[in-house]
């Protein structure tokens, strides 16, 4: 089980602004990249059902606009994913450290539950 | 030696590996974090890796290689979704599920909520997940012994299954997460090494010219350009709009359903920090990525090199393709024994892939059962951590032994719906469930329950009356006709229904507890308190 912490040091830690400030640039970049993607995807897919004339069109050879398309879309997933780890690593993982480093020196909060 | 001997032997081979890791992982599985979560000491690269055992399923690798040969473009259409879906995991759950949580899905859903409904409704919906998916495998698994190993006997399809679950049970009883996910990474890289390599002789043979054997692969097809493009599956000319609605649904539950599959969210607690998720996670999606592009090879080259038709004629769903290829591909370059060897390596890795889904299933699904089921609803949280495991053991033998006596009874139905029906479920009941949980000040016990139950009844329900249980000559029952629905896919529905109804639970219900969502926001973005890894 759970060691039950005090409550009110999580509330005064979300409350803070060092918190606020990693709520926002976690949410400010994984919310609306969310969206794009999916977006991105189901245009694929609206198109893979509705616009085949155009899915159709042949580019080079025989590779076609799907084709290409579909490849997108995997070279869009890893530079996402890409992306992400960077952001996260800059932007997120630091005020992440400072803001646990200082609750546990505190010692207001013990190594967590085993 | 034919084929099937070396086959069986190499798969002996992969069998006497695990066993032999699984009996070593058990003299090391002593505590609860070691059975559920392999003491949360493997790395980002070895989760990766075992990310893409969990993933990479029979169904991903035959299947889709099958309906790339036989349809062409429309099975990359299904590898699009399967790979675009850990975006929502590794963006949105997977460090934050590390954080916050323990050994299951409901650690997270329950941590603000009142525990004993929670707990029943994430554990009812991971149970019935797991158990769908490992029937599609293990029927699966029955089929392709007659396929590959040349056994056409019902018998022999009745064994290959008990065998199948026995081996499974074996794994998840003694080796528990440890032992599973060292089973997974023998797994992954087998299949890599073994898909890369045919990949590499198929390309070789067109003088790595892509559009040399897509051309090939449109001519031998019979189907011309058509082949390159989607709709000879999915949304065909004579299904009209429902068929398009209908791929858009199952595009919609691919994408969405794999952050809600508990096998797969449970991977995430095997790991030191959320850090190391986060690398898991950035691994999988290479693996997974990679795999899927040479999919694509495999299956136009099994349509270019072995023909359409010799392909549906050794099996209507196109299972055989991937191995059809390893032996015409071997024989062309290596002669006769070049052949056998390629196809019985194909083969046994099949096999390897099977068990290793099913062990990653069945220790989902018992995790669940022993943690959320037996210890805090059954029990209250009273239960030591050594009774969850001996109970988590005894459920993994029960769960197994069900899923064998399901799946020799529907051995002779076509269930292949049921891989996507649980991505339909995870979807529309237990990712509406995280999300809210994670990100939703306002959730509540009320939103928590109404979503679950949600969107896995509306998604059941809707495919019970749908044309893949009934009512069409593919469907499970194909005399009976009780379909109400003209689509297979009810992610279109579902998915909105189960978002839907954790939002009207949850503002018809006055609970709220603003302390608790404080501390699983805190925790979830900075690790405070996590879960420390146990360290052997």
């Amino acid at each position: 089980m759970t060691v039950q912490h005090d409550p009110s040091v999580y509330e005064r830690i979300q409350a803070g602004e060092q918190f606020q400030e990693l709520r926002r640039r976690f949410r400010s970049w994984v919310f609306p990249m969310t969206i794009a993607f999916l977006v991105w995807y189901l245009l694929y897919v609206v198109l893979s059902g509705f616009a085949r004339g155009f899915m159709g069109t042949k580019l080079f050879g025989n590779i076609n606009v799907a084709l290409v398309f579909g490849v997108l879309q995997f070279v869009s997933t890893f530079l996402i994913a890409w992306a992400y780890s960077r952001h996260a690593a800059a932007k997120l993982d630091p005020i992440a450290d400072e803001l646990r480093g200082e609750a546990e020196t505190r010692d207001e909060i013990g190594e967590g539950a085993k | 030696m034919s084929h099937e001997t070396l086959s069986t032997i190499l798969f002996l081979v992969f069998v006497a590996l695990t066993l032999g890791i699984t009996f070593w992982a058990s003299r090391n599985t002593k505590s609860a974090a070691d059975f559920y979560a392999g003491g949360r000491s493997f790395s980002g690269l070895q989760n990766g890796l075992a990310i893409g055992g969990d993933y990479m399923s029979a169904a991903s690798f035959l299947g889709i290689a099958g309906i790339i040969a036989l349809s062409g473009y429309d099975g990359f259409l299904y590898s699009i979704g399967f790979l675009v879906a850990w975006l929502v995991a590794l963006l949105l759950v997977a460090e934050l599920m590390r954080n916050s949580g323990k050994y299951t899905m409901a650690d997270v859903l329950a941590f603000r909520m009142s525990p004993r409904p929670v707990r029943t409704a994430a554990g009812v919906s991971t149970i019935v997940v797991s158990i769908f998916y490992l029937l599609a495998q293990m029927v699966g698994a029955g089929a392709l012994v007659g396929l590959l190993l040349g056994v056409h006997s019902e018998a022999g399809k009745i064994w290959t299954i008990i065998a199948v679950g026995l081996l499974m049970i074996i794994y998840v009883v003694f080796g528990g997460m440890k032992g599973t996910t060292w089973v997974q990474i023998v797994k992954a890289v087998m299949l890599m090494v073994g898909a890369a390599l045919i990949t590499l002789l198929v390309l070789g043979k067109f003088g790595f010219n892509l559009s040399g054997l897509l051309g090939d692969a449109a001519a031998q097809s019979g189907k011309g350009d058509s082949f390159l493009n989607a709709g000879l599956k999915y949304g065909t000319a004579a299904q009209g709009t429902w068929g398009k609605i209908d791929l858009i649904s199952l595009g919609l539950a691919l994408v969405l359903g794999t952050a809600g599959l508990p096998h797969v969210l449970i991977r995430f607690y095997t790991v030191p920090t959320a850090r190391d998720a986060r690398k898991s996670v950035l691994w999988g999606i290479g693996i997974i990525g990679v795999f899927y592009l040479l999919t694509l090879v495999l299956g136009f080259g099994a349509a270019a090199l072995v023909g359409s038709k010799t392909i549906a004629s050794a099996d209507k769903a196109g299972n055989t393709a991937a191995p059809l290829l390893a032996q015409k591909v071997g024989q062309d370059i290596f002669g006769d024994v070049g052949g056998t060897v390629l196809l019985a390596v194909i083969a046994a890795v099949a096999f390897a892939t099977i068990l290793a889904v099913v062990a990653g299933l069945t220790l989902a699904s018992s995790s669940s059962f022993a943690h959320d089921l037996y210890a805090h609803v059954f029990k209250r949280g009273t239960a030591t951590e050594r009774q969850e495991v001996v109970v988590a053991r005894v459920a993994a033998f029960v769960i197994g032994a069900v899923a064998i006596a399901l799946s020799i009874f529907a051995q002779s139905l076509n269930v292949a719906f049921l891989v996507s029906l649980a991505f339909a479920v995870a979807a529309s009941g237990n990712l509406p469930a995280i999300l809210y949980s994670l990100f939703w000040k306002r959730f509540n016990t009320a939103g928590a329950v109404s979503a679950i139950y949600g969107g896995l009844v509306s998604a059941v329900v809707l495919v019970i009356f749908s044309p893949v249980v009934s009512g069409a000559p593919t469907a499970m029952f194909p005399d009976a006709d009780f379909h109400l629905i003209p689509l297979s896919n009810p992610g279109i529905f579902s998915i909105p229904i189960g978002f839907l109804c954790g939002y009207i639970g949850t503002v018809v219900s006055k609970e709220y507890n603003a302390s608790k969502y404080a501390e699983i926001e805190v925790r979830s973005l900075t690790g405070l308190g996590a879960e420390q890894a146990t360290g052997h």
